[in-house]
């Protein structure tokens, strides 16, 4: 076998870059002869260039923009960075509950939608990525099938499932939901099937010879092993779907998303920013809880 | 050391009678768990509640159905810049230039943000300012840069050069951190200079991990730029939202073909450069 694989090596032919540009052949004073390839970094240098000219005047890139109306730009980042504190002042002044109760109830509904829809996505994930799996699944098509279909799946980008869920289901938190459901399905179960294939099956087999039937020995021989990862995939994919769902509402699904779009249309940046510190104090909050739980899972 | 006990603090070995009847019992935790689960579940249940589908929403979905099946083929290999070959190529030429100009943006500020090259405080202040950039989402990003640029695709790459530099940031200083040091030791022995140490010690050791970087986030990036588009930042998620909007779902099905296919290709290609580039 080995003596196989270092014959092959020898054998080997040289790239097709070499075979055009023949390698420099350089005499050592030892005596020894070894061949010095061409150098590939002029032509990669020259395909870059030649893709970033291209690229730019695709999308009409243009410096000019930049430095004529950057101060815009300081101009607005000034504004986010100074939020307005009144926003917040409602949490303990009677009078101004207006602004904070909108902000609060878009909060939670940001975090609800997002927790119950990583919970069902991740939940119908776990099948699905059974099946996907080649070690406890032998039937090659079924497993091909759910790939692609899960490949498919996470190349929609979460925001035209979501515009697609709130045509169907109506404006509002439900529609978001669905959007996170079937962004966590994709992404659990890709991440699942990788790790189930990883698993030591000895145990399964093991069971399997005494008698058990598929299900039973993958649940008291798979599922203590990949149980831990499991968990701490969902807790990962609720980490994303915080900042996913925050802006779901732009296509009208719900949750903050629809408050940013509205004060960005008044151009009221200072309530951006506040809206945006009160989003991140939250997913600080959840990242870090989520972290420290999944330390401890592994 | 002691020896160590086992289950019932003993010192002789367990039947295995004795050893089932000793397993460790969790259910408390176990219980635990459910219960906070379903509290959870019960909690984020009341903002979901499920109010029927939309007046028109058989309809749409059937129009939906309709159109993934039935693309607009005229659309498909239409070569002008409605068409959705020049669509893509301007999605993908958007998030070329995004990722570029963050990969070369994140380099001094990766440098700079790393507390083994610069003193503390200073790196203390990059990585709150890389927080800060991280914190506002994309497309908070693109809704500011459009009041600069315009709703163009020109704003896409803008945006997306600046949201790239927060994670591919994160990237490089842990590259930057692994970097072994006692090469630039045993070539400050040899007698190299400053630049030849960097040449022959850090470069070598640093690129491989930063080109994979920003080909990971090239593929994202190529997302991001489609979900950009939605708020008018140029390429194909313009196109595909403009045609949501007006309901014209076959139209809808040939922008979301050729979305999935250039997805698919790119996914295969990144992970093969990045597999080629970890194995040397």
């Amino acid at each position: 076998m080995k003596k196989n694989q270092t014959q092959e090596q020898a054998v080997v032919k040289p790239a097709l870059f070499d075979r055009v540009f023949k390698p420099r052949t350089v005499t050592l004073p030892n005596g020894h002869t070894v061949q010095k390839p061409v150098s590939r970094a002029p032509f990669i240098a020259a395909a870059v260039i030649a893709i970033v000219l291209i690229s730019a005047r695709m999308t009409g890139f243009d410096f000019r923009i930049l430095i004529e109306r950057g101060n815009q730009l300081g101009y607005i980042i000034g504004r986010i960075f100074h939020p307005d504190w009144s926003y917040f002042r409602g949490l303990w002044v009677e009078a101004d509950r207006g602004n904070t109760m909108k902000l609060m109830n878009a909060l939670l509904d940001t975090i609800k939608m997002s927790i119950m829809g990583s919970m069902i996505g991740a939940t119908l994930a776990l099948p699905v990525a059974v099946l996907a799996s080649t070690n406890i699944n032998r039937n090659r098509g079924v497993v091909w099938f759910l790939r692609i279909l899960l490949m498919v799946i996470r190349t929609l980008p979460t925001l035209i499932i979501a515009k697609f869920a709130s045509l169907i289901f109506g404006l509002g938190t439900y529609a978001g939901t669905v959007a996170i459901i079937v962004f966590t399905f994709g992404i659990v179960a890709k991440m699942m099937y990788e790790s189930i294939e990883t698993i030591d099956m000895g145990a399964f087999e093991a069971t399997e010879s005494f008698g058990a039937n598929k299900f039973q020995s993958f649940w008291s021989a798979c599922m203590p092993q990949i149980l831990p990862t499991y968990l701490s995939y969902c807790l990962y994919s609720l980490e994303m779907n915080i900042r996913a769902a925050a802006i779901l509402g732009y296509v009208g699904a719900g949750g903050l998303g629809i408050l940013i779009n509205e004060v960005i249309g008044w151009r009221d940046y200072e309530s951006l920013g506040a809206i945006l510190l009160a989003l991140f104090v939250v997913v600080f909050i959840i990242e870090n809880t989520s972290e420290t739980l999944r330390k401890r899972l592994s | 050391m002691a020896k160590t006990k086992n289950l019932l603090n003993t010192d002789r070995p367990l039947t295995i009678e004795e050893a089932y009847a000793a397993r460790p019992r969790l259910w408390w935790l176990y219980t635990l768990i459910v219960l906070i689960i379903a509290a959870l579940l019960g909690w984020s249940g009341s903002a979901v509640s499920y109010k029927g589908l939309a007046t028109k929403g058989v309809e749409i979905a059937r129009g939906i159905g309709n159109g993934l099946l039935h693309p607009d083929a005229s659309l498909l290999f239409n070569l002008t810049s409605e068409g959705v070959p020049y669509q893509l190529l301007q999605t993908v030429a958007i998030a070329v230039l995004g990722t570029l100009i963050g990969g070369v943006l994140a380099i001094p500020f990766s440098f700079l943000a790393c507390d083994k090259i610069v003193p503390k405080w200073v790196a203390l202040i990059f990585r709150a300012i890389i927080l800060g950039i991280r914190t506002i989402p994309s497309l908070v990003w693109a809704l500011v840069w459009i009041r600069v640029t315009g709703p163009n695709a020109f704003c896409g790459v803008v945006t997306e050069s600046v949201c790239s530099i927060g994670m591919i940031c994160k990237m490089y200083i842990n590259a930057i951190e692994d970097v072994d040091t006692r090469i630039l030791e045993s070539l400050d022995a040899a007698g190299c200079n400053s630049f030849q140490k960097i040449r022959c010690g850090m470069l070598p050791q640093i690129i491989p991990n930063f080109i994979s970087t920003v080909i990971y986030r090239f593929d994202i990036n190529v997302k991001d730029a489609t979900t950009l588009g939605i708020v008018g930042a140029g390429g194909i998620g313009a196109a595909l939202i403009q045609c949501m909007n007006s309901s014209r779902w076959s139209m809808v099905g040939a922008y979301l073909f050729g979305l999935v296919v250039l997805m698919i290709f790119i996914e295969i290609f990144s992970t093969r450069v990045r597999n080629r580039l970890a194995r040397g």
